[in-house]
């Protein structure tokens, strides 16, 4: 690892004030992906900014039918939440099944949608659940909030804050997980929300896509049969030493039927 | 140069030391406790767990500035008075351990693991080792030594 200047503000404000004057600053959460990337030398930041002294950042609150998680927020403090449990059972189940324990201790979702990597899990649940991403200069709608490899709407010096997660009629999520690395080759997240059906898919793209036809013909009849035959083609799609596009297609199509199942 | 004071199995240090100064490097290369080991550079291996607070965490995959304020429980920390800890004593007895290189990891994990839940089964001990990685006993007597050790600790 190069060497860095590191830095653990305790507001907001003084995060961003760092960030923006440091030479090539870079923010850290859990570090989980960060610090892997900065082993490697595949990464040489000037300035090292940890979230972790800036207490509004953590923990998760009920508002206004939403679920709101804050950025540093550990994967296992939200698989964890009674609040999650009760209103997003789903959310809590993608949660729980993000790396292992030791990951989910420390990995947070702030870093993990602003990592913005084609195979993260939360990403299927804030295009899925249609979510909020509250930053430190605005809101930015869930569905354009990924905009391909790696890469999101968010600007150089901006930070993610909370993602607000509206309460589904019903919601499920199933994986087909990597055996080494337990990243998904593809997920698929199904709700029934209050602005219609939404069907997410994360892994099989460059960044975390809806599913129109499965999500017009679960509106038309929310049932296993409405996409009992229906199937994604492979075009587009991702393929690597893990899965061609051929099999990630025949994935999405998998994983959105056991999702719908598990969504009830 | 940064100093960072931490709580290390119950003694308080602190130390000058380079930013990118990771936890495990901390442990092992500063307070010359060993017992953490560095089993991958992916974060995968787990051979490096030990427990922030309370919670097992990676050590290869945390700055020593991250762990700046907090106490840190290593294998080293968890022998009381010369007595093996139920779960050390229960991997000795169950043949939990062949080259002991995992095994570090492998006691800290478990030890969270039932603090979480007292008495799991064997598919909720093997889903939470998911981080933990053994490349010589194929896991049937670790499972085994932490079914073991529940017991014991659960009276
Ligand atoms: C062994 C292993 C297995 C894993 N398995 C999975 C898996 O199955 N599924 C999955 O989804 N993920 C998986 N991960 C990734 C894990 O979830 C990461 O923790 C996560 O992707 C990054 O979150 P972090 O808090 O660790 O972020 P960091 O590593 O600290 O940061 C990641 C990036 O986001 C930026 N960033 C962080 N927080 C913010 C913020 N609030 N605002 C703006 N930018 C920010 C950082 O600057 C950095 O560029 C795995 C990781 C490991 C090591
Ligand atoms: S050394 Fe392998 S996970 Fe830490
Ligand atoms: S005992 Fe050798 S790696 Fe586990």
């Amino acid at each position: 690892m190069y060497d860095f200047t590191y830095h653990r503000p305790s507001s907001l404000e003084e995060a961003a004030k760092l960030l923006a004057g440091a030479e090539d600053g870079k923010i850290l959460a859990g570090g989980h992906t960060l610090l892997p990337t900065l082993k490697q030398r595949l990464a040489q930041p000037s300035d090292l900014i940890d979230l972790s002294g800036i207490k509004e950042l953590k923990g998760i609150s009920e508002a206004g039918g939403a679920v709101v998680v804050g950025a540093m927020t550990p994967h296992g403090d939200v698989a964890d939440s009674s609040v999650v449990k009760a209103r997003i059972p789903a959310l809590a189940h993608l949660a729980s099944d993000i790396g292992d324990a030791q990951v989910r201790h420390r990995g947070t979702i702030g870093g993990s949608i602003a990592n913005a990597d084609p195979a993260a899990d939360y990403p299927a649940a804030v295009v899925g659940l249609g979510a909020t991403v509250k930053t430190n200069k605005r809101e930015i709608a869930g569905g354009d909030f990924f905009k391909g490899l790696f890469e999101t709407a968010l600007d150089e010096n901006e930070l993610v804050v909370s993602v607000s997660f509206p309460v589904p009629e019903k919601a499920g999520y199933a994986k087909f997980a990597n055996p080494a690395s337990r990243y998904p080759i593809v997920g698929v997240m199904v709700a029934k929300t209050a602005g219609g059906v939404r069907v997410a898919v994360t892994g099989a793209g460059a960044s975390a896509f809806r599913w129109t036809e499965a999500e017009q013909a679960l509106s038309a009849n929310w049932s296993a049969d409405a996409i009992k035959n229906l199937t994604h083609g492979p075009d587009g799609l991702n393929s690597d030493i893990h899965a061609s596009a051929e099999y990630r297609a025949h994935l999405i199509g998998v994983m959105a039927r056991r999702a719908l199942a598990a969504a009830g | 140069m940064l100093t960072v004071s931490m709580t290390v199995n119950g003694k308080q240090v602190s130390k000058e030391v380079e930013p990118r100064t990771l936890l495990v490097q901390f442990l092992r290369e500063h307070l010359s406790l060993t017992g953490t080991h560095v089993g991958c550079d992916t974060s995968q291996c787990g051979a490096c767990v030990v427990h922030v607070d309370g919670t097992s965490v990676k050590s290869c995959t945390m700055l020593a500035a991250q762990a700046d304020g907090a106490t840190v429980t290593t294998i080293e920390g968890l022998a009381q008075d010369g007595e093996l800890h139920p779960m050390q004593a229960a991997f000795k007895e169950h043949h939990g351990l062949q080259c002991g290189f995992c095994t570090p990891g492998m006691v800290m994990s478990a030890v969270d693991l039932l603090k979480h839940n007292p008495d799991p089964s064997d598919r909720e001990i093997r889903e939470w080792l998911q981080g933990n990685i053994c490349r010589c006993t194929g896991y049937h007597n670790i499972v085994k030594a932490i079914q073991a050790a529940a017991q014991s600790m659960r009276g």
